[in-house]
C-alpha cells in the first residue's frame, strides 16, 4: 500500500477507491455472533458459488448487522434487499434470484406476530425507528477494507482535525456536542480532554477501553470487529487533541475476533502512515499498541485498567487525582470508551451543533443498546437519546416472546438495576435512568418475562460481583458476600423478614463505602428490584413461594394428568430415571429421585409438565 | 515425566522467545503470560519461576497476576475446554440449567478438569453473543441456544472424535 504522505495522497486514494466502488455487492454479516450461527460456512459457498458463475457482485464481509437473533444476516445492495438465517444450501436459489431479478420468499424477514413479510430492510420495524450514526457504515463496509472505509467518507475528519483544526478547536467542538462517555459513567469527554490537553508534561497517554465486561453487553465488540477503522480514527483525534503520542486499545481476551481486526486494521494504518510519524504532513507523530485483557471485570474501572496496562493486577485506587492529572506510569491519561471514540469522527466532521441537536437536554447523540433475553428482535441496535424504553423493547425489539407477560428491563449490567412495566415510559438517558434506580451503563439492555425470578436476578447479580470484586476495599468485599449470603437463604426458602431488610441497610453501606464503581453500584441490581419488586422478596420468605418457578428449593415439577399422553419421551429424557408409567398412560414423577433440572418439561410436546 | 522433562529444557528459550515478542517489557506481563499459556496449555510453576528470574519481577508478583485474573490457570486442563456463558443474558435464558447438567454428567464443577483429562468445564461471564443463549463454546466452536437436552450427545460426540 502507498504511504500518504498529505491530504492530497489521500484524497487521490479516495477517488481510486469510489472509482472501483460497486453499485451492485452483498453484505454478509461476519461478526462473532453470526459465525456462530454458521456465517463462514455461507460466505464460503457464496464468494465460490458467485467465481463460478462469473457474476460480477463482490461479497463484503463486514460486523454483525443488529439483527443478531436471525443471524446470518445479508444484505443485497443497492437495493437493500434482506435474507435471515441463510445456509450455505440457500445459497444457489439466493443467487438465481438474483440473476432473474426475483426474491426468495422463505428468507425474508417476517414479523413474528403478524407474519408479515418484509422485503427490504429498511421498512423492517426493527431498523425503522433506529438511528444508526456510529453504526451507520456497519453493513456497507467491509470490516478490514480501508479502501471501502475512504469510499464512504472515511478519515476525512482525521484530516480535517489535523490539517484545518488547532487541537483546542477540536475539544471545544467536542464540549459543544455534548458528548458523554458511553462506558457507562456518562462523564463529558470534552471536559476529560480539556483536562488533560492543559497538562504540560511532554509525555501523555491516550486508552481505547474495549473491556466490555458487562454481560449482556456487546456493542464495543461489534464496532471493533465491524468497524475498526471508525473507532482508531477517533482515537487518532482524540490523541491530537490532547497531545498524546502513544494510544493503546485494551481489548477483552474474550473477543479473539474482535482482538484481531484491531490489529489488522492498526497494520493496514501504519502501512498507510495513518498511524507513525507525521501523520498527513501535519507533523504530529501517533502510535496505537493492542493490549489484551486478562479477564477480569474491575479491569473496565479506569484506574484498574491502567494498572493492568502496566502489568499489574486491576486493583482500583481511590480517584482524589484524575487519570488525566496522572494515569498511566504517572502521566497524564484520557481513557475513552469505543463507542464514545467511535462517535468523534462525526462530531468533527458535522460540528458539536449538529450532534447536540440529537437526544435530551443533558443526553446528546445516539446509544447503541444490546437487545437480548426474551424478546423477539434481539441484537444490537442503535437510537436516538431520549427514546422511551417501551419504544426499545415493543417497537424495536418486536414485544415479549410466545405471548408471555414482560416483567422487566435490565439496564446498565450488573451494576444497573431492573425496572418494571410502570417505568416503561421513561426516556432513554444518563440521569432519567440514574433517578430511577437504574443506569445507563455501556447499554446492556436484557428483557425478563413473567418466568424469570427478580430474587434470583439479583442474587444472579451479586453473585457474579461478589467473584469479580478485586478485594481490596473491605465494603465491597465483605458487604457483598454477606448480601449474597442473604439471597442465597431467601431463594431457598431459609429468609427471614429481617432479611430482607438487612439487604437495604447492607446496600446503602455497600454504596456508600466502597473504593471504586464496582462497589458504588454493586447494590443496584438489589436495591432497585427491593423497590419494584418486593412482594415477590415476601413470597419467597413469607409463603415460601417462587412464582417464576427458578429457585428450585422452592418448587417442585409435576405431570398434569388432563394433559399426559403417555407418550413416554420423559420417561427416556430423564437422567435420573425419576419418571414412570407404562406407555399412553399418566406419567408420574418421583419426587425423592428428581433432580429437578427441567429436563421433562423441555422435552414434552404436550405441555404437561408443570412447575408448581 | 517425558513432557516434563520436555518442557523444563525449553522453558529458558520460550521464555525469551515470548519475552522478546513484548520487547523484553516486564510491563507487558499479562500479555507475556498470555503467550506462555498458550504454548503450555497452562501456567506450571516452573514457568512462573523462569518469567520471575527473567523479567526480574518478584515471584510473588508474577503469581499475583497469575491468580488475578481469569484468563490464566495454575493447573493442566483437559483435550476439550467446555466454556458455559453465565452472562446474564444467557442466565436468563436458563444456562444455569445447562452448566448443571454438564456438572453430572462429568462429574466436576467449573474450573476443573476431569480426570482423564478429556474435558475441563469452565464458565464465562458474556462472550458477546447474547441473542444465541445459552451458549457453550468448546476449543472455541460456539454452540447456540443449548438446552440441557443436548449435554449429554454433546459429550458423547467429542469423546468420540
Amino acid at each position: 500500500m502507498k504511504r500518504l504522505r498529505d491530504r492530497d495522497d489521500l484524497e487521490r486514494m479516495r477517488q481510486e477507491a469510489l472509482s472501483k466502488r460497486p453499485e451492485r455487492f452483498i453484505s454478509l454479516g461476519m461478526g462473532t455472533a453470526s459465525r456462530a450461527h454458521g456465517a463462514e460456512a455461507v460466505y464460503e459457498t457464496l464468494k465460490d458459488e458467485v467465481t463460478r458463475r462469473g457474476m460480477d457482485v463482490p461479497v463484503k464481509a463486514t460486523g454483525d448487522h443488529g439483527l443478531c437473533g436471525y443471524a446470518p444476516v445479508m444484505v443485497i445492495y443497492p437495493e437493500g434487499l434482506l435474507y435471515h438465517s441463510a445456509k450455505p444450501s440457500d445459497v444457489s436459489d439466493i443467487l438465481d434470484a438474483l440473476e432473474r431479478d426475483e426474491v426468495v420468499d422463505r428468507l425474508l424477514y417476517a414479523n413474528p406476530l403478524t407474519k408479515e413479510t418484509f422485503t427490504y430492510e429498511k421498512d423492517i420495524p426493527f431498523y425503522k425507528k433506529q438511528m444508526r450514526l456510529v453504526m451507520g457504515l456497519m453493513e456497507s463496509v467491509e470490516s478490514l477494507s480501508v479502501e471501502d472505509y475512504l469510499c464512504y467518507g472515511g478519515f476525512s475528519a482525521l484530516a480535517k482535525a489535523m490539517l484545518d483544526m488547532e487541537p483546542q478547536a477540536i475539544i471545544q467542538e467536542v464540549i459543544s456536542s455534548g458528548l458523554r462517555g458511553r462506558g457507562g459513567a456518562g462523564f463529558r469527554t470534552g471536559w476529560k480532554w480539556e483536562d488533560a490537553a492543559n497538562r504540560s508534561s511532554p509525555i501523555k497517554y491516550i486508552i481505547c477501553n474495549g473491556d466490555e465486561g458487562d454481560p449482556g453487553a456487546y456493542m464495543d465488540r461489534c464496532l471493533l470487529e465491524g468497524l475498526p477503522f471508525e473507532v482508531l480514527e477517533g482515537m487518532i483525534i482524540g490523541a491530537y487533541a490532547i497531545g498524546a503520542h502513544e494510544g493503546f486499545v485494551y481489548v477483552r481476551k474474550e473477543y479473539p475476533l474482535a482482538t484481531h481486526n484491531v490489529q489488522e486494521a492498526i497494520g493496514v494504518l501504519k502501512e498507510l502512515c495513518l498511524l507513525g510519524n507525521d501523520i498527513l504532513g501535519s507533523g504530529f507523530d501517533f502510535d496505537i499498541q493492542v493490549v489484551r485483557g486478562g479477564g477480569a471485570f474491575v479491569c473496565g474501572e479506569s484506574s484498574a485498567l491502567i494498572a493492568s496496562v502496566e502489568g499489574r493486577v486491576g486493583e482500583p485506587r481511590s480517584k482524589h487525582v484524575h487519570a488525566t492529572e496522572s494515569g498511566l506510569w504517572g502521566r497524564p491519561t484520557v481513557l475513552n470508551n469505543v463507542e464514545t471514540l467511535a462517535n468523534v469522527p462525526f462530531i468533527v466532521d458535522r460540528g458539536g451543533e449538529w450532534f447536540a441537536s440529537i437526544g435530551t437536554k443533558e443526553s446528546k447523540g445516539t446509544k447503541v443498546f444490546s437487545l437480548a433475553g426474551d424478546i423477539y428482535n434481539t441484537g444490537l441496535v442503535e437510537v436516538p437519546m431520549g427514546i422511551t424504553l417501551r419504544e426499545v423493547v415493543y417497537d424495536i425489539g418486536g414485544g415479549i416472546q410466545g405471548g408471555n407477560a414482560f416483567k422487566a428491563v435490565q439496564t446498565g449490567g450488573p451494576s444497573g438495576g431492573c425496572l418494571p412495566d410502570s417505568q416503561l415510559g421513561l426516556p432513554v438517558d444518563f440521569d432519567t435512568l440514574d433517578a430511577a434506580g437504574s443506569m445507563m451503563g455501556s447499554g446492556g439492555m436484557i428483557i425478563m418475562d413473567e418466568n424469570t425470578c427478580m430474587v434470583d436476578v439479583a442474587r444472579y447479580f451479586v453473585k457474579f460481583l461478589t467473584e469479580e470484586s478485586c478485594g481490596k476495599c473491605v465494603p465491597c468485599r465483605e458487604g457483598l458476600k454477606h448480601m449474597l449470603e442473604i439471597l442465597n437463604r431467601i431463594t431457598q426458602g431459609e429468609g427471614t423478614m429481617e432479611d430482607v431488610d438487612l439487604l437495604d441497610e447492607l446496600g446503602y453501606v455497600v454504596a456508600h463505602a466502597s473504593l471504586c464503581g464496582l462497589g458504588k453500584s454493586a447494590p443496584n441490581p438489589v436495591l432497585s428490584t427491593l423497590r419494584y419488586f418486593r412482594d415477590e422478596y415476601v413470597e419467597h420468605v413469607r409463603d415460601k413461594k417462587c412464582r417464576a418457578g427458578v429457585c428450585k428449593a422452592l418448587v417442585r415439577y409435576e405431570i398434569d394428568a388432563q394433559a399426559c399422553t403417555g407418550c413416554r419421551v420423559c420417561f427416556k429424557a430423564c437422567p435420573v430415571d425419576a419418571i414412570s408409567g407404562e406407555p399412553e398412560e399418566v406419567h408420574v414423577i418421583d419426587q425423592g429421585k428428581c433432580i429437578k433440572c427441567g429436563i421433562c418439561k423441555d422435552v414434552c410436546k404436550f405441555d404437561a409438565v408443570k412447575v408448581v | 515425566m517425558a513432557m516434563a522433562e520436555v518442557m523444563v529444557e525449553n522453558l529458558e528459550k520460550s521464555v525469551e522467545e515470548v519475552m522478546a515478542r513484548h520487547g523484553n517489557n516486564p510491563a507487558r506481563m499479562i500479555e507475556i503470560l498470555q503467550d506462555l499459556q498458550d504454548i503450555y496449555g497452562y501456567l506450571p510453576e516452573e514457568v512462573l519461576k523462569e518469567v520471575s528470574r527473567q523479567t526480574e519481577v518478584p515471584l510473588a508478583r508474577v503469581y499475583h497476576v497469575a491468580t488475578f485474573f481469569k484468563a490464566f490457570t495454575l493447573k493442566p486442563r483437559g483435550k476439550y475446554t467446555i466454556q458455559v456463558c453465565t452472562g446474564t443474558a444467557c442466565h436468563v435464558k436458563g444456562s444455569y440449567r445447562v452448566l448443571e447438567r454438564f456438572e453430572d454428567v462429568l462429574g466436576i464443577k467449573p474450573g476443573d478438569t476431569t480426570n482423564d483429562l478429556y474435558f475441563t468445564l469452565e464458565t464465562v461471564n458474556c462472550v458477546g453473543c447474547c441473542a444465541l443463549g445459552p451458549v457453550v463454546i468448546i476449543n472455541g466452536r460456539y454452540y447456540g441456544h443449548v438446552s440441557p437436552v443436548q449435554v449429554g450427545s454433546l459429550i458423547k460426540e467429542y469423546r468420540e472424535q
